[in-house]
């Protein structure tokens, strides 16, 4: 076995957990049960990950099974990195059947004929997620396995979800591949990104809890408001300000959890509207300015701002639009129009 | 009776007893509760100024996440003739003797207590205040 593949095996396990070790390599695979049973997974990481690479010496593990190994772990921490989301375009031709071995068959061919050193891996889950795993190397160079991309596609929709490796330059050409194999002519990227994968795709497909226009009978939405009700002899003098304000919220947002994002930004390029007397800025510019809301959670600390108290519902809709917008980057310009007010660029 | 900020509601008017003493919340992480109170005050009639005001500061068991500065606060209760109270509300033992407090200085304001008025109490809270 190479060197670089036991290395390479010996560093993912010394990431993993340790009471998951077990766990991940009998979802591996590679190594028997029987081989498994020898291993003391009670002493610490270094020894264990030790005993592990003599264990695939002896099965002969080569680069490829390593990376599924690899994806194995990844597909476990997904939330340990950053995903963007992109969409493909078909140029309006029907739906042809999806097969996955004419994919991976394509995937491969369009990436060796432009880079000949790659290492690629696939995998599929049971959610119909292809993972692919794609290590890049150079015309000299063997591929670097520790700065791979990944890479999620739902066959049976125009969406990839993508985690590029630090290795910027190769996300054009895996982008290429990506529609080459995929039947589709076009593929952008979209304004949103997020930790949390499963959030993502609860955005584009939209699978969390809207709120439709739907006849609600009144009293199941004011019905939240204090559910401790404490004393009866304590009065809330603003009960319908408060009721009205979880209402709102309702609508807004709905009832169900909201997906998990942590950041939206405002790219603000818009006139610096001041008293003219202060001359701040005295050319005709726009002002060039960020805004950057970050949480564990945005967009449940979104949800509670109001009931809090800490702002005025309704909420702006330019917070509020983030997960029916599929966004949370914007670029917000000056209108050109009779009425100088800011507009959000598509 | 529990409120955000002034004025009341009007549609609860005929629901309301005699208001024999207002408590202003100031929250010690919030810029913005001081605002709110600075702008509820101005909704008050002056006769209440008489001794029937208190302010409250909560937090100040976290004052390393303070917003606002005491000395402010004092300030705002000096110019309004009301005292100040201090006190955390995460700490059950300082919330009882809070609660207790100023369950006195309401029965002072109600005239529950012979021979004790609210501006009398009030002037013998401002002497001790003056270090």
């Amino acid at each position: 076995m190479d060197d670089t593949v036991a290395e390479y095996i010996r560093r993912t396990v010394l990431k993993i957990p340790r009471d998951e070790i077990k766990m991940m390599l009998q979802k591996w695979g590679f190594l028997s049960e029987a081989q498994l049973q020898t291993v003391n997974f009670h002493q610490i990481k270094d020894n264990i990950s030790q005993e592990v690479v003599q264990l695939c010496e002896e099965n002969s593990a080569d680069i490829k099974q390593a990376a599924v190994l690899d994806i194995i772990y990844n597909h476990i921490y997904q939330n340990k990195r950053m995903w963007t989301v992109y969409q493909m375009k078909k140029s309006g031709e029907e739906l042809e059947y999806f097969d996955i071995t004419d994919f991976k068959k394509k995937f491969k061919g369009r990436l060796r004929s432009a880079l000949k050193n790659v290492t690629i891996t696939f995998k599929e889950y049971e959610d119909n997620a292809i993972w692919i795993r794609v290590a890049w190397g150079a015309p000299n160079k063997k591929p670097n396995q520790y700065k791979p991309s990944y890479v999620v596609y739902h066959s049976q929709t125009p969406y990839v979800f993508i985690s590029p490796s630090v290795l910027k330059s190769n996300l054009p050409l895996l982008c290429q591949a990506l529609i080459v194999a995929s039947n589709y002519h076009d593929i952008r990227e979209m304004e949103l990104r997020s930790h949390s994968l499963n959030s993502l795709k609860d955005i584009v497909f939209k699978r969390y809890s809207q709120n439709f226009q739907t006849y609600c009978p009144k009293h199941m939405q004011g019905g939240n408001v204090e559910p401790e009700s404490a004393d009866i002899r304590i009065v809330q003098e603003n009960r319908s300000e408060k009721e009205r304000i979880h209402r709102l919220n309702w609508e807004v947002f709905g009832g169900g959890p909201q997906p998990k994002l942590e950041y939206a930004q405002y790219k603000l390029e818009t006139m610096f509207k001041s008293d003219p007397k202060m001359g701040v800025l005295d050319k005709k510019e726009p002002f060039r300015c960020l805004v950057k809301f970050s949480s564990p959670h945005l967009l449940e600390s979104l949800k509670s701002l109001a009931p809090a108290g800490m702002a005025d519902a309704p909420l702006s809709p330019l917070l509020t639009c983030i997960p029916h917008k599929a966004r949370n980057y914007f670029k917000i310009r000056e209108k050109k129009g009779i009425f100088p007010e800011s507009f959000v660029s598509p | 009776h529990i409120a955000t900020s002034l004025p009341l509601p009007s549609e609860r008017d005929h629901l309301r007893p005699r208001i024999d003493l207002i408590v202003f919340m100031i929250d010690i992480k919030s810029k913005y509760s001081l605002k709110n109170v600075e702008a509820s005050l101005a909704h008050v009639d002056t006769s209440f100024f008489l001794g029937k005001v208190c302010f409250l500061v909560t937090g100040v068991g976290r004052m390393n996440a303070c917003s606002i500065e005491t000395n402010a606060v004092c300030k705002l209760a000096e110019a309004y003739c009301s005292p100040v109270l201090f006190c955390e509300l995460e700490l059950e033992g300082i919330r009882v003797a809070t609660a207790q407090r100023l369950l006195r200085m309401l029965q002072i304001c109600a005239g529950h207590i012979p021979g004790v008025s609210a501006l009398s109490f009030v002037s013998l809270m401002r002497n001790s205040n003056d270090n």
